[in-house]
């Protein structure tokens, strides 16, 4: 008798109406780690299909977004740089930004971008928004690429700057980047499934931040009563740290560096758990 | 000898909110929150009671799509789902596949879940027919190592073999879908849920779909759970079948019997002023020829100068194949009318004939649907081929007896 409520209890799969806002089923993600490899490979392929210049697209942006930046806010605004040569310093802003951006406006519009294959087929949800993470990761990669050719052809130029120890730190600063560009943008998608608004916010509200990050200016020149305020800014600590470790100048501290840390945990987690609870019924209101 | 659970539904329902979503629910989103999570009471805006019918007017924007559904399959049993529209088969689907979350209730599995809600979903355009199988399995949940494995199988089937390495864009859609069936006939899961692929491809593809999935089923000792209109599909797949009717399981029976029940519920729907004005017969011998057959149809009282009669016939999704008006009058002597129908070049499966009498206007269309007959051709694919090159249109002769 007991042997056979044992067979009977027995289920691979039990589908509720509720479930914990802990069950953050990622042993299910794990489960799915080649279709996260897949639609990585997914968006390059498409992504260079039918272009001309292919690749070359990722490093047209940096460059152009530089060359105006050092002409506006250098030379017109005549904005200080903290004495680094001013193409490295805000190619080096530029990119460590726009990893973050991009993370966090393309997951912002993942179950939007995605109601009908989420509509169709179940697999972890929270894979397509991670594929993104990946995906972009190649492509910061590239543009690093091209920092690091910019470094070089400055160093042999005999520009004023320096590597520091901090350059260990790298992985940490990318991994906080695309953590808290994940994180934020899977609370906006969760909330634009009801609140449709809130997308139209993200495009010009990433713009907006921009300003309010350490890209355009070093927190060195910021003025003393909004520094509290940039400081306060999760991404300014990450930007400064990776200034610092790649050029030697830059506002890092075991604590603004503590602060993105902790922050962009925070909103991971509280980001993984607001689009698990939404992915559930999202297919209903969307 | 145990019966070996596959599938347990208990007391499954789902709710859906109709109309707007997204206007002023935040102060409602927010008593919701605090009435359901914090106090702990139930929830405001969840009335029960209301039963998913389109035509009526509800109180409340809740519907239930699904209402306290009960069931089990036994692993290894084909089981077809059949309904009307917005009976609740589609979300019943959704629920099993996970598309979508339950409001009330549990769904227990054994084994894998496999749906095909659609195929090809996921399938990118730019990507080559060989991208595309290694994406398309992946989202359905196969490993890579597996995929690899049934590669050359998955291309056999889908017999698109020479443009593996185009980009699926430049597919017929033909193609793409046999592709697309072709990766997830090859899933290695011990339930399959389906619904409706079949509605694709030619005659000669669908009956490999059909040929595939009862291989499925019976020689694999899998899963399946099949939603189709196509009750012909249904009869050579399923022995068992589940009707729904506005949310509730109405039967769980062999097929046979409950392919009968809903096709008596359907006609009950219909009632009439003019029910006493025809009678229809059918000759006995005309499932054999599919060149020529007819009815005849007796008419009780005369028919009057603004009355006519329709003759449909129909296909089991209810569309009309081909249909024929006989205009008033006609005096009651002529009371036997033959409609013999010419060459009708029907595909193999379940037909209707409808016939009814209306006012000219055809006003009181829907309310006077009278007669239902059901035939079923069963020739051969291969002579529908043959008769689709001869395009004939059906003629239809009238005679009176």
């Amino acid at each position: 008798m007991n042997q056979k409520n044992n067979i009977e209890e027995h289920w691979d799969l039990v589908i509720e109406g509720k479930s914990s806002l802990f069950d953050l089923k990622f042993a299910d993600v794990w489960r799915y780690r080649d279709l996260l490899l897949m639609f990585v490979k997914r968006d390059f392929v498409s992504f260079y299909k039918q272009t001309i210049l292919g690749p070359l697209w990722f490093f047209i942006q940096p460059i152009f977004t530089t060359i105006v930046f050092t002409f506006v806010f250098g030379n017109l605004a005549g904005i200080s740089t903290d004495g680094l040569p001013q193409y490295l310093f805000y190619l080096a802003g530029i990119t460590a930004w726009n990893y973050f951006s991009d993370c966090l406006t393309k997951t912002s519009t993942v179950f939007k971008d995605n109601a009908n294959i989420f509509g169709k087929v179940y697999f972890p949800r929270l894979i397509m928004p991670l594929s993104i993470v990946v995906s972009n990761l190649v492509r910061f990669g590239v543009q690093f690429f091209l920092f690091l050719g910019m470094m070089a052809y400055f160093g042999l130029q005999g520009a004023n700057f320096h590597i520091t120890w901090a350059i260990a730190l790298f992985p940490v600063l990318v991994l906080l980047m695309a953590l808290l560009g994940l994180g934020l943008g899977l609370i906006i998608t969760a909330l634009t499934t009801k609140y449709r608004d809130l997308s139209f916010l993200v495009t010009f509200g990433v713009q907006l931040l921009m300003y309010g990050t350490t890209v355009i200016y070093p927190l060195s020149a910021a003025p003393e009563k909004y520094r509290k305020l940039i400081e306060l800014n999760p991404m300014t600590g990450i930007i400064e740290a990776f200034r610092y470790a790649f050029l030697g100048k830059g506002y890092f501290t075991a604590w603004s560096l503590g602060y993105s840390a902790i922050f962009t945990l925070v909103i991971t987690m509280l980001g993984i758990i607001i689009f698990n609870k939404t992915e559930r019924s999202f297919v209903d209101t969307i | 000898m145990e019966k070996n659970i596959a599938i347990k539904v208990e007391n499954l329902s789902k709710a859906y909110q109709l109309g707007q979503i997204g206007t002023g629910t935040i102060s409602r989103d927010l008593e919701r929150f605090w009435t359901t999570k914090i106090r702990g009471k139930e929830d405001p805006f969840l009335k029960i009671g209301q039963t998913n019918d389109r035509t009526v007017k509800g109180e409340s924007d809740i519907v239930w799509s699904l209402k306290d559904i009960n069931f089990e399959i036994e692993q290894g049993d084909a089981v077809g789902i059949i309904g009307r529209n917005g009976a609740g088969k589609s979300t019943l689907l959704k629920l099993l596949s996970r598309v979508t979350g339950p409001t009330t209730g549990k769904i227990k599995v054994k084994g894998r879940i496999a749906s095909l809600l659609e195929v090809g979903t996921g399938f990118h355009p730019e990507l080559t027919g060989r991208e595309n199988i290694f994406l398309n399995g992946a989202i359905l949940g196969m490993r890579k190592k597996e995929i690899e494995r049934k590669f050359d199988e998955i291309v056999d089937f889908s017999g698109v073999e020479r443009y593996i390495d185009t980009p699926v864009k430049r597919y017929s859609s033909g193609m793409y879908v046999r592709l697309a069936f072709a990766v997830a006939a090859h899933l290695e899961s011990e339930i399959l849920i389906v619904d409706e692929v079949l509605a694709v491809g030619d005659a000669e593809f669908q009956a490999k779909c059909l040929g595939k999935m009862g291989e499925v089923s019976k020689g694999e000792g899998r899963t399946v759970l099949f939603v189709s209109h196509n009750m012909s599909s249904i009869i050579k797949l399923c022995e068992r079948s589940i009707l729904l009717d506005q949310g509730f399981i109405s039967d769980f029976d062999l097929t046979n019997k409950v392919i009968d029940k809903y096709q008596f519920d359907t006609h009950s729907l219909f009632s009439s002023k003019y029910i006493d004005k025809l009678t229809i017969e059918f000759n006995e011998n005309f499932e054999i020829s599919n060149s020529s057959f007819f009815v005849v149809i007796s008419l009780k009282k005369q028919l009057e100068f603004n009355e006519k009669i329709i003759f449909n016939l129909k296909n089991e999704e209810n569309v009309t194949i081909f249909r024929h008006e006989i205009l008033g009058p006609i005096n009651h002597n002529d009371k036997l009318i033959k409609i013999k129908v010419v060459n009708p070049r029907l595909m193999p499966g379940c037909f209707f004939i409808e016939t009814f009498v209306t006012d000219i206007m055809n006003l009181q269309y829907l309310e006077n649907r009278i007669q239902w007959n059901q035939f079923n051709v069963n020739y051969s694919v291969s002579d529908y081929l043959y008769n689709k090159k001869l395009m004939i249109v059906p003629q239809i002769d009238i005679e009176y007896l």
